[in-house]
């Protein structure tokens, strides 16, 4: 890791605010993630942090404050907008097509036609191109899928499709991947293999943003904890800095970190 | 209105008609909801009806107390014109409001109650089935409190109905199609369907000249007993002098045999098929009787749109109508005595629904007055009989059963 | 890092032991068109024992005729199925689009109720597809717009398209004789042997091929299933699914405006009174056909196999001179039959 404070942040938001009716959800949030790193977001139910990540995905849009992307100011209205500026989710719903098989699946949403006339006068769909491509993807990313690219995925056991909802995140040139809560209904098991996936994702140079509240996990994988608590940032710190007691007192309010203490950017 | 005649229009049920019914029957009438809105939006531009509780209250005592008392409470909305205590009320409550045969009968009733100035409520059922439907008319009626009701009664199941509104004092014409038993009403105007039946029985047999009968019979139902279905495919059978052990029972007749009128022969009956008394199920009936036998030379339609469908499947199968193929039908309305005209079908009994109707209105308008009601004059004694006659171009001296006529004489008289 | 493995093998849990139960579920899941395709195979033997005459080239022309309507609605009725909605209204558009048609093209007569009557026939035609089209951007609206469900829009619109053609066209028959020729077309035949081919069947068969191929091989067609699959996973793929869905209302009522034509090829005539079973007839020929009432998933190909299914059980039943009310029974079997094996593969693990 060689980023260092000067280094602008991949993903950056200043004073953001949400609020639903009377519920403020998130209150002035301030967040940055660096590149190549995976940013661990944890804090109690109601403090924001699925909404602070709604806003970067595009499903939501913050109600003030500023959201930058590789420096440049942004404003997404829908999660493909988001997806065009490289900021990639893997909902925790997944957000799959069960009855669609696993290449369908990857380029659902931006599908591929045959080139030629073929393509553009009766918009035929490049099936071949896309299974090929999609079975080179998992490859990448190391699940080896064989012959099965055409199985549906409600025929994939759990982990397997958070495998095919991450391959579609990863596939498409994206910079940043958001993983909202990815071993929640996983077994052990699948857990470790997500968790190595995401590390997998780390090393090949993309910035991952985690959302769990599995701290042994959270512990194993992050660089850096982002703790949220009431709509704003509690405190930025690293598993080296901090124990996971500490994490829960910061989430709880019961202890604070000042801000020369943080790790409010990677550590050089 | 003009001519100060209050014509209320009221429909048992706004709601929709989502009964999966057990037949594929697709009656031309049959079609619920249709009947159920046309007249249901017709009813959004008439006045409302009158006070229902207090007539009813009236009702409970003798006819004479009722027509007065729903003279008394239908005069405030009837307009002046109307003069002395009020309109007589009468309803006239029909299968459903989309077959033109019944549309014929409404029209008919409509002309003679502003004639005579009777209030006449139209209703119906939603189509051939819905027993709930007339029922909830015939309460309505006695809940007016009005002099009497025409009627064509859908099944049994409205007989109580019916006997409430007379007991309530209500004068109750079956129209059509009588009652069963018969006395459950005071009167049936009708056709006789079975006469009806006969008559084209008879003319098909004496066309054959001793030929060999294969026959098809094109229903409405096959898995319902409904009058106007057996009365006319049994009167047919009849007709020809093929054996029917009971009328209700339309498979009862035997398969194979002899028919015995005019030179007679062998006959076979190659179907029963239901066809919902429309075009397309004629068609749909016409070529499974054809997959079934395709030497058919006698086809026995319920009534002409169903003929007309037939005929399609037989040409379509390369039959000569009226060569190859007789097709013989019943009811008589304009488009189908113009098919007789036109080759199409060789012979039809017409009856008369307009006539039917408004006899009915004055019948009732005549006892409301203190006139003497009407007397039976069918060949049974059982009913009034407003008549039937043969309609075809080739008559037969077989036919006995009702007068035969050219398909002109008939195109003059038609309905609708 | 304790990783059990290096990578994820997605093919390993394909290697467990299958029972045979399972194996045929995973067939069926894949293929869902063989539960109908082998029902109506058994159905073709049984006719055919009861009564020879069922295979003849005529009875055949005969049940392909039979099923152009219901055939032709039922691809309607299965991309509005896809998308997990339900159309209603189907019967009621295409009788509205088909007495647009026919009322068009009659010259002004004692049954005509239009002003504008007596147009060119093929200028009625386009019209009365219109009109068809038209019921579709109807439901489509009210369906996308006022995020009603399409039961309860198509409930409505089943009434209101029902009254328009009472009130624009009464209750009038338009006849045969009436009918110009080029709005029959479709019901002339052309034989192949003793084997009778009405035209509509043909452009039936072409429609299916059609919406087939555009289902399989376009996004459009990938949008629809995914739409109905899981419409938040759609959304958050990218996918508008509004605009999906309203599309497949809008190509629904061109398929009903098409069909309406056939049906006036079929009878000849054109009659107010839709039949009271057609909306049924062409949601059971769906479900039997193995879509899924659901939403996502389903083929075309099991449609049409459920619409053959319908006429061959109706006319096989005749043929063999049984009750018809054994018709409603059996098709009352395979619909809950069809449900039954529709939730048991949804449960398909591999």
């Amino acid at each position: 890791m060689t980023a260092a404070t000067t280094v602008t942040p991949v993903v950056q938001g200043i004073d953001l605010v949400k609020t639903f009716g009377r519920v403020v959800a998130l209150d002035g949030m301030n967040f940055e993630l660096y590149s190549g790193e995976v940013l661990a977001v944890v804090g109690d139910n109601g403090a924001g942090k699925s909404t602070l990540i709604k806003c970067f995905s595009g499903a939501q849009s913050p109600d003030a404050g500023e959201m930058f992307i590789n420096g440049e100011h942004a404003e997404f209205k829908s999660t493909s907008e988001a997806r065009r500026h490289g900021v990639e989710t893997v909902f925790q719903t997944l957000a799959v097509s069960p009855a669609l098989d696993i290449a369908s699946n990857l380029y659902l949403g931006r599908e591929v036609r045959k080139p030629g006339f073929v393509g553009k006068v009766f918009r035929t769909l490049d099936k071949k191109r896309m299974r090929s491509e999609s079975s080179a993807h998992l490859k990448n990313l190391g699940i080896s899928t064989l012959q099965n690219i055409t199985q549906a995925v409600e025929t994939l056991s759990g982990g397997q499709r958070q495998a095919v909802a991450v391959a579609r995140a990863a596939a498409f040139g994206s910079q940043v991947i958001i993983l909202d809560e990815p071993t929640a209904a996983l077994g052990v098991n699948e857990s470790a293999r997500v968790l190595k996936m995401i590390q997998d994702l780390r090393d090949r140079g993309l910035s991952v943003i985690l959302i769990s509240h599995n701290m042994p996990q959270v512990f194993e994988v992050a660089n850096r904890i982002h703790v949220a608590r009431l709509g704003k940032r509690a405190a930025v710190v690293t598993p080296q800095t901090a124990s996971m007691n500490d994490v829960v007192a910061i989430m709880t309010g019961a202890m604070t970190v000042p801000e020369e203490e943080q790790q409010l950017a990677p550590a050089p | 209105m003009a001519n100060g005649l209050r014509v209320t229009i009221t429909h048992p049920s706004k709601g929709h008609h989502m009964t999966h019914r057990l037949t594929r029957g697709r009656l031309v009438a049959a079609v619920a909801v249709t009947g159920a809105l046309s007249v249901t939006l017709a009813a959004c531009s008439s006045s409302t009806t009158s006070d229902a509780t207090s007539s009813a209250a009236a009702a409970a005592t003798s006819a004479a107390a009722v027509a007065s008392s729903a003279a008394a409470s239908a005069a405030p909305a009837s307009s002046a014109a109307a003069g002395g205590g009020g309109p007589v009320a009468v309803s006239l409550i029909t299968k459903d409001s989309t077959n033109p045969f019944f549309v014929a009968m409404q029209a008919g009733a409509k002309e003679a109650a502003a004639a005579s100035g009777v209030d006449l409520t139209v209703g119906s059922g939603k189509e051939e089935g819905d027993d709930a439907g007339q029922i909830e008319l015939i309460e309505n009626a006695i809940a007016q409190g009005q002099a009497g009701i025409l009627i064509t009664p859908m099944s049994v199941n409205v007989n109580d109905a019916i006997k409430k509104a007379r007991d309530a004092g209500l004068y109750v014409i079956a129209l059509d199609t009588p009652t069963d038993p018969p006395d459950a009403v005071d009167i049936t105007f009708a056709t006789d369907n079975c006469l009806a039946g006969e008559a084209i029985g008879q003319w098909a047999a004496g066309k054959l000249g001793g030929e060999k009968a294969t026959i098809a019979q094109l229903v409405i139902f096959n898995d319902r007993v409904v009058s106007v279905d057996y009365c006319r495919a049994n009167g047919f059978l009849k007709g020809m002098g093929i054996e029917v052990p009971t009328l209700e029972d339309m498979a009862g007749s035997a398969t194979t045999g002899k028919y015995t009128t005019g030179k007679g022969g062998d006959y076979e009956i190659v179907c029963l098929e239901a066809t919902g008394a429309n075009e397309a199920g004629g068609k749909t009936g016409m070529e499974n009787c054809l997959a079934k036998n395709p030497d058919i030379n006698v086809v026995y339609t319920i009534n002409e749109p169903t003929a007309f469908g037939a005929v399609s499947a037989l040409e379509a199968a390369g039959k000569k109508i009226g060569e190859d193929v007789y097709v013989v039908s019943v009811d008589g309305g304009l488009a189908g005595v113009e098919g007789v005209k036109a080759g199409q079908i060789q012979a039809t009994s017409q009856q008369y629904p307009l006539k039917m109707a408004a006899l009915g209105v004055e019948a009732i308008k005549t006892i409301a007055d203190g006139g003497a009601p009407p007397t039976n004059t069918s060949a049974n004694g059982q009913f009034f009989d407003t008549g039937v006659t043969l309609c075809t171009e080739d008559p037969q001296d077989t036919v006995t059963a009702a007068p035969q006529e050219t398909a002109q004489y008939c195109i003059d008289n038609a309905w609708g | 890092m304790s990783s059990p493995s290096t990578t994820v093998d997605l093919a390993e849990e394909f290697m467990e032991r299958r029972t045979p139960l399972q194996r045929i579920q995973g067939i069926l899941h894949k293929y869902p068109y063989l539960s109908p395709l082998i029902v109506l195979l058994v159905c073709v033997v049984v006719f055919y024992l009861l009564n020879d005459r069922f295979l003849l080239p005529q009875n055949l022309s005969f049940v392909t005729q039979q099923t152009v309507v219901v055939g032709t609605l039922a691809i309607a009725q299965t991309l509005v199925i896809l998308t997990a909605g339900i159309d209603l209204s189907i019967g009621a558009a295409a009788t509205l689009a088909q007495m647009m048609m026919a009322n068009l093209a009659v010259f002004a007569t004692a049954s005509n109720v239009l002003p504008f009557a007596g147009q060119n026939p093929y200028l009625a035609i386009v019209a009365g597809i219109g009109v068809g089209v038209l019921t579709g951007v109807v439901n489509g609206l009210l369906i996308v717009r006022l995020n009603l469900p399409p039961f309860i829009v198509t409930l409505g619109t089943l009434s209101i398209f029902t009254a328009l053609t009472l009130i624009f066209f009464k209750a009038r028959t338009i006849q045969n004789k009436e009918m110009p020729d080029p709005m029959k077309w479709l019901g002339n035949t052309f034989h192949i042997g003793d084997f009778q081919l009405l035209y509509g069947v043909v452009v039936m068969i072409i429609m299916y091929a059609v919406f087939g191929y555009i289902l399989k091989n376009t996004a459009w067609g990938l949008h629809v299933y995914a739409v109905g699959d899981d419409p938040n996973a759609a959304e958050l793929s990218g996918i508008s699914t509004k605009r999906v869905i309203f599309s497949v209302y809008v190509v629904s009522g061109l398929i009903i405006g098409i069909a309406a034509w056939l049906t006036i090829g079929r009878v000849g005539s054109a009659s107010p009174n839709p039949d009271p079973l057609l909306n049924l007839d062409t949601i059971t020929a769906v479900v039997i056909g193995g879509t899924s009432l659901f939403g996502g998933r389903g083929t075309l190909l099991g449609t049409l196999i459920g619409a053959l299914i319908i006429t061959v059980v109706q006319n096989g039943l005749s043929l063999a001179g049984l009750d018809q009310a054994y018709r409603v029974l059996a098709v009352g079997i395979l619909v809950i039959a069809a449900v039954a094996i529709d939730q048991w593969i949804r449960k398909v693990k591999a």
